[in-house]
């Protein structure tokens, strides 16, 4: 009985071990300031140092693709969530074969490979003469963004009581305050979700990127490593970069859980 | 002709779902004040015709007056009526307080006033204390209360209440009956129900409209709709009956159940065919079988609580239901007594199945979108015809596979000696079959129709 619960203990860190060691790996040696991963050259805060004053032209422009990602980000996800949100209500007050096969297309660009997602836009960019940019990128995030949001705001509209819009308009608030004061309010958990999905989506999405930046000279952090690995070596501020982004990642997740198992212990 | 206390006109309402028809032709007038109900079965329109009141839907035909005015096309909110929701449909985010105080934020009234009628109308549901209450917290019985609650705090014309006590438990929805038809004696407004609750029906509401089919089947005080209804729905529906074919033979004088028996209706003509109806307490039974009008072998005897519920055979071949407060062993033979006021004579709706159709043959006619074999009367291919098959001339086969039509129960009477079912065809068309093998609803049938039981008349081209 023992050895059977040791063993199981031991299954468990073994996984936890695999799937933490190379965010650890890259945690501990943000501490130090070698050149090639790796290398043990005493414990220093420069790295840190330098990311945050853009010591080095290599942590400027890494500050610089931080924020174009997180700029492309907020707009990307806040738009995705206005039109998906929208877009499910549609959808949900469909009849029939026409709300099914509306459905079936929403899911579709989720499982689309990103690389024929980017290629095609590219491609229609290109057709349309759009010229590349941050207009280019962010309406490419929108699309593959927004099925997100339908997707998490229509289970809300499920559990919705179909007759509270009616009630709304029973009580005199015209269409507009009907949707504000009581639709919008029961649809926010779902519009939240929907939104820190889409962020997500759009933090670490490569492939699309790469392809609708085209020359434009615009980098995220994603496309920004992968020119500077093919530079040959990593920016060494992204070790700390890293380091920072898995731990607000992790306070996030940690608020949001605690806050879940308070919600549920009060009700 | 515009009657001072007519709050609500509904002239020629009809109104469809895609290709469906769920109202037709509905006129109907609401007094102020009153406590009417729309009773009806599942999809007879009850509910689609008090959203069209309130303005959910508007009507593809005709017109909705309130006090004179045409509010057709004015859209719900405004609307000076307020419904009360199936189900609640409370405001989940809000709590008690702001649930009630809806209407009023909205018109941006002081928030003393506010203040004041939330209070007020919570003290008249019986709910004060409750202000900060998450509605979700609360009883389904106390929901109800602050669904009527935010209905009635902008002092609506009309309150129209859509099943409003259908999730409640049976207590409950007892309690709530009394307290609801307090409360329209204290506020004095107009109420419209709709329920396909018959009993809560009878026992809340001043006028009742009947509905099947998106049609009125008749518009009485609860007496009326239980004494004399109209119709052979009407009767089947409103309480326990014996519904039963006759003749009316000359005024005063009906035939059914194999008998003849005096009674009190005249007009129908001699020898007419028509629907009889009467309720189970109105059959008195007794053991003495000499002075009786008819004699019956007791089937089954149940008591029911204040009375026993006793199924019978009668002499001709009729089963009968009667309610006494005396037991009838089973087996014995009674006397039964039926007084003439106590029977209901009714027109009959329809005396066979009528079609429109087509010769497609001197021997083939299509009717029901189907094709049927009939006997040459000298009819060419081409000719429009009106078709006729009697009642029990219709056989419905266990297996839809064997015939062109396939059809669903819709309905079911009992007639004491045979089932009268409306059956309705995929294709939307609806006809009516005696039979006295048992189906049930929804069931799903085809049929066969003899060549010879076929009967065709030549309709003249316009």
């Amino acid at each position: 009985m023992k050895t059977k619960k040791v063993v199981s203990q031991i299954y468990l860190w073994l996984v936890l071990a695999v799937l933490y060691a190379p965010i650890i790996f890259i945690a501990i040696f943000s501490f130090t300031q070698a050149k090639s991963l790796g290398n043990w050259t005493g414990f220093t805060l420069d790295l840190y140092k330098s990311l945050f004053t853009g010591a080095t032209s290599g942590s400027q422009a890494l500050m610089e693709a931080l924020k174009n990602t997180l700029f492309i980000a907020l707009v990307a996800s806040l738009v995705s969530t206005v039109l998906g949100t929208l877009a499910a209500i549609g959808i949900f007050n469909m009849r029939g074969r026409w709300k099914k096969s509306i459905q079936f297309l929403n899911n579709v660009p989720m499982l689309n490979p990103d690389i024929i997602t980017g290629v095609s836009l590219f491609l229609l960019f290109v057709f349309l003469g759009v010229s590349k940019g941050y207009t280019t990128i962010i309406l490419s995030h929108i699309t593959f963004c927004t099925p997100y949001v339908v997707l998490n705001v229509m289970p809300k509209l499920v559990q919705m009581n179909p007759n509270i819009y009616d009630a709304a308009l029973d009580l005199g608030a015209n269409p507009f305050q009907a949707m504000l004061k009581v639709i919008i309010p029961q649809l926010k958990t779902g519009m939240l979700s929907g939104f820190i999905l889409a962020f997500t989506m759009s933090l670490d999405d490569f492939a699309v990127t790469y392809f609708t930046a085209g020359s434009s000279g615009i980098d995220t952090l994603s496309t920004f490593i992968y020119a500077d690995v093919r530079k040959g070596g990593l920016t060494p501020e992204l070790k700390p970069m890293m380091t920072i982004i898995f731990l607000l990642i992790l306070v996030v997740l940690l608020f949001v859980n605690l806050r879940a198992v308070k919600n549920t212990k009060k009700s | 002709m515009e009657q001072k206390d007519v709050i609500i006109r509904l002239e020629h309402i009809s109104h469809s779902f895609g290709e469906k028809k769920v109202l037709e032709d509905i006129n109907l007038y609401i007094k102020k004040g009153e406590f009417i109900t729309f009773l009806g079965p599942s999809g007879c329109g009850k509910t689609t015709l008090l959203r069209l009141i309130a303005g959910f839907l508007s009507p593809d035909e005709g017109i909705i007056t309130l006090e004179g005015k045409d509010i057709s096309a004015l859209p719900p909110y405004k609307r000076p009526l307020n419904t009360v929701f199936q189900r609640y449909a409370l405001f989940p985010h809000l709590d008690v307080y702001d649930n009630v105080a809806f209407a009023l934020k909205l018109q941006k009234l002081p928030v003393d006033e506010i203040n004041a009628r939330v209070q007020k109308v919570l003290k008249l549901v019986s709910m004060t204390d409750y202000e900060d209450r998450n509605v979700e917290s609360l009883s389904g019985g106390q929901q109800q209360r602050i669904a009527i609650a935010r209905a009635i705090v902008n002092q609506p014309k009309v309150l129209l209440l859509d099943e409003p006590l259908s999730a409640l438990d049976l207590k409950m929805r007892k309690d709530m009956q009394i307290e609801l038809k307090e409360m329209h004696k204290k506020l004095g407004i107009t109420f419209i129900y709709v329920t396909h609750d018959q009993e809560e029906a009878l026992t809340l509401s001043d006028t009742i409209v009947v509905l099947n089919d998106g049609r009125i089947q008749q518009i009485g005080t609860p007496t009326d709709i239980y004494n004399e209804p109209q119709n052979a729905f009407v009767a089947d529906f409103i309480g326990d009956s014996n519904l039963l074919d006759g003749t009316m033979i000359r005024d005063g004088k009906v035939r059914f159940a194999g008998h003849d028996f005096d009674c009190v209706d005249s007009g129908f003509g001699e020898n007419t065919p028509v629907d009889v109806v009467v309720r189970p307490e109105d059959i008195y039974i007794m053991n003495n079988t000499d002075a009786a009008q008819f004699t019956a072998v007791v089937k089954s005897c149940i008591f029911k609580g204040v009375h026993y519920e006793m199924y019978v055979d009668s002499d001709a071949g009729y089963e009968l239901v009667i309610q006494d407060y005396n037991a009838f062993e089973v087996g014995s033979e009674v006397g039964l007594i039926i007084k003439p006021a106590d029977i209901q004579v009714m027109h009959k709706e329809r005396l066979c199945n009528t079609f429109e159709g087509e010769m497609t043959s001197a021997t083939s006619v299509l009717f029901m979108d189907a094709e049927f074999d009939c006997l040459d009367c000298g009819l060419q291919k081409g000719d429009k015809v009106k078709v006729e098959v009697d009642f029990d001339k219709i056989d419905l086969l266990d297996d839809s596979h064997e015939s062109d039509v396939e059809a669903h129960i819709r309905n079911l009477l009992y007639k004491g000696d045979h089932y009268h079912l409306e059956v309705k065809t995929a294709e939307g068309y609806t006809f009516f079959v005696n039979t006295n093998d048992v189906w049930d609803r929804n069931d799903l049938v085809g049929i066969n129709i003899l060549p010879e039981d076929i009967r065709l008349s030549k309709l003249e081209n316009e």
